[in-house]
């Protein structure tokens, strides 16, 4: 689904990423793990098409084509959904009005009819059970004095309208107690599918618990340095960074 | 040099021209008004109040001082506006500055007057010199060259404790097809107490010449009166208006102002709120929205003379291309006006490196015990909130006009008049080319 080769990028004048290699299959979850600076929340970005990253050298196929070339609002018709680490707040743009347009912005790409308000609005509740969202919630402006929970839940719900192909949560733990985590992930597990795949970008190994991985990958310096089986995360959690970092230095 | 000369020649034509008109109308006012024009002349690039705006050598550029007082001749062009559609009760149509009696339609209701200004200082005079003869006129230039040299105007009177459901629209038509056309037009409003009663103006040019219009309004709020306006200003063309509006109000009263300008070559507003009562509350809200070459220049005072009294204005603007945005606005709290509530906001977005806004917040406060804020703010479109709409699958045109609509929402959203709401939000989604 996902093939990426000798990825580096840059914002300005600082590389970030330094040769990033990864494959995700459909049904795969992959765990980016990392300590803070190490490219993680870039390989997101780039993924997702934010303008600020340079992609300098290496490609990125997804579905048999050439994600680097794509709008960003393309990548997402394509099937590619990043949960924002910061969720952005929209004064004036309700959550309800904007999904009803992503979604038929969407769904025109794909050659569907467009929904009317009233098949948007089932399918919606139906969505709302999922994440366990609160309606009124999405009746208001987007984000806006949202707590960090309510924000992050309203990242999945939206995950939950548009169903990705490939979902990128971008450190989707943080901020969160241990109730708003485990209604996060389990959205996320509900969405789960043998044709979709998820790629989980944390400092943590706490969400893991919840979002069982398929795959470990340890970034450290724009580069993935181990990658293993969901012990490699416990492992980290035990250890801490250092290790990693040592052994790095010393090859 | 020329131009200096040129500009200075026009300012001495002007007032001189304005001296020898013989108006049988309004005698005293207007020779007061001239000789006060007299002593200061009109703005130059010097005048702290025209800063920005260099209305007088776009005035000389366009118009000749005689071409500036001569009586436009009629026009015959019919008003197409849904407006005059969605509000029929009361309709008044000014076409090149005169009152239009074939557009207008009045109809009668006991305890309001809608007359021709000119009609009324003849039949109503009582009235007028009593609450007019010492209202607090505007000392703009602009202001004094229409209180000297008037065509036309209307005069209101909502009585006592008469609540006028329906708004009266009036309509500033120009018609410069094949001249071109400067009108000089007056409103006076007195709102007796516990009346209540909305008013929407619109200018509506056609044609290519160049228009002048200016417009002198004097509203009085009496206590326990409400008064709603609407100002809309989305003229195509090149249009030059100046607009002085003075309302006053007395205790326990309330204004809500909307103005909305989205085209035009020149505009300058004057709004002054004079808050001489306790307990008053005055909402006023403004969006201008421009492109092209337009200047839009929003001057407003708001002047608490009275302790108790509650003020609050939000000012939005989007400027395109080459166009200009001014807003300056000034809150005065006179020492003896405790316990004043004032706050002022004006947030403007540039999209294009061209545009420019000039934004001063002027607040002068000798009393103690007040509460009173102001914030401006200027940006550009939210790059963060563009990308996490394009996120989403919505295209980067689509995604700009969302975040530009939410923009405009906040004042649009502050309409009560639902029906106003849907004419001015059709107009603003054009605009913005809303397409969501």
């Amino acid at each position: 689904m996902l093939k990426i080769k000798n990825l580096h990028a840059r914002v300005e004048e600082k590389q970030i990423l330094n040769g990033i290699n990864l494959e995700v299959k459909p049904g795969e979850v992959h765990a980016i793990m990392g300590p803070n600076g190490s490219g993680k929340s870039t390989l997101a970005s780039v993924l997702a098409g934010r303008e600020d990253f340079e992609v300098t050298e290496g490609t990125i196929e997804f579905l048999g084509k050439n994600l680097l070339e794509m709008e960003p609002e393309d990548r997402a018709r394509e099937g590619v959904f990043l949960a924002f680490q910061y969720p952005v707040e929209i004064p004036g743009v309700s959550t309800v009005n904007f999904m009803k347009t992503a979604l038929n912005k969407i769904r025109e790409y794909r050659g569907q009819d467009t929904l009317d308000a009233v098949s948007f609005l089932t399918l919606m509740k139906e969505k709302i059970k999922l994440v366990e969202i609160d309606q009124a919630l999405l009746n208001r402006s987007l984000n806006e004095g949202f707590s960090g929970g309510e924000k992050k839940r309203n990242e999945i719900f939206q995950m939950a309208m548009l169903e990705p192909k490939l979902a990128i949560l971008d450190e989707t733990d943080s901020g969160l107690d241990i109730d708003a985590l485990r209604i996060v992930a389990n959205g996320v597990n509900k969405l789960k599918t043998k044709d979709n795949a998820t790629i989980v970008v944390t400092h943590y190994q706490r969400l893991l618990e919840y979002i069982v991985p398929d795959y470990v990958h340890v970034l450290y310096k724009g580069r993935i340095v181990k990658s293993g089986s969901k012990e490699l995360a416990l492992e980290l959690e035990e250890k801490g960074y250092d290790w990693i970092k040592s052994e790095v230095e010393v090859a | 040099m020329s131009t200096i000369t040129d500009k200075e020649n026009f300012s001495t034509t002007l007032i001189d021209s304005l001296l020898s008109l013989h108006h049988s109308n309004d005698k005293d006012a207007r020779s007061v008004a001239q000789e006060e024009l007299k002593k200061w002349g009109l703005p130059t690039a010097k005048s702290e109040e025209y800063k920005f705006t260099p209305i007088t050598r776009i005035l000389a550029k366009n118009f000749s001082a005689e071409e500036l007082l001569v009586e436009p001749s009629a026009s015959k062009i019919k008003i197409e506006d849904t407006l005059l559609s969605e509000f029929p009760e009361n309709v008044v149509v000014f076409s090149n500055g005169r009152f239009d009696e074939s557009q207008s339609s009045l109809k009668s209701m006991k305890g309001l007057t809608i007359i021709p200004l000119k009609q009324a200082i003849e039949q109503k005079s009582e009235v007028i010199e009593a609450h007019f003869k010492s209202f607090p006129r505007s000392k703009d230039p602009f202001g004094l060259l229409n209180a000297a040299c008037w065509q036309d105007g209307l005069f209101v009177h909502v009585e006592k404790n008469i609540a006028v459901s329906s708004p009266l629209v009036v309509i500033n038509q120009h018609d410069a097809g094949t001249a071109k056309v400067s009108s000089h037009s007056r409103l006076l409003v007195l709102i007796e107490q516990g009346a209540d009663f909305s008013v929407i103006e619109k200018t509506v040019t056609t044609g290519n010449q160049p228009v002048f219009h200016s417009l002198n309004e004097e509203i009085k709020v009496l206590a326990n009166a409400s008064f709603k306006y609407y100002k809309i200003q989305n003229d195509p063309g090149d249009l030059i208006q100046v607009s002085n509006t003075t309302i006053y109000q007395e205790n326990s009263s309330r204004t809500d102002t909307y103005t909305f300008s989205l085209d035009g070559k020149l505009i300058r507003n004057n709004l002054s709120i004079l808050i001489d009562g306790e307990g008053c509350e005055s909402h006023f809200f403004g969006l201008y929205l421009t492109k092209g070459e337009t200047l839009v220049d929003n001057h407003t005072v708001v002047d608490h003379m009275k302790p108790n009294s509650f003020s609050n204005e939000l000012y939005k603007g989007l400027m395109d291309e080459k166009s200009k945005g001014v807003f300056n606005g000034k809150i005065y709290v006179r020492p003896h006006a405790q316990k004043t509530n004032a706050f002022q906001s004006n947030r403007n977005i540039l999209l294009s490196d061209t545009a420019t806004i000039n934004t001063k917040p002027q607040l002068e406060i000798w009393a103690d015990d007040v509460k009173c804020s102001h914030g401006c703010t200027t940006g550009q479109l939210d790059e963060e909130a563009l990308f996490y709409l394009q996120s989403r699958g919505i295209p980067k045109s689509t995604a700009k006009a969302m975040l530009l609509y939410a923009f405009a929402g906040e004042v649009l959203e502050a309409i009560k008049d639902e029906r106003l709401r849907e004419y001015i939000d059709g107009m603003i989604s054009e605009r913005l080319h809303k397409n969501f």
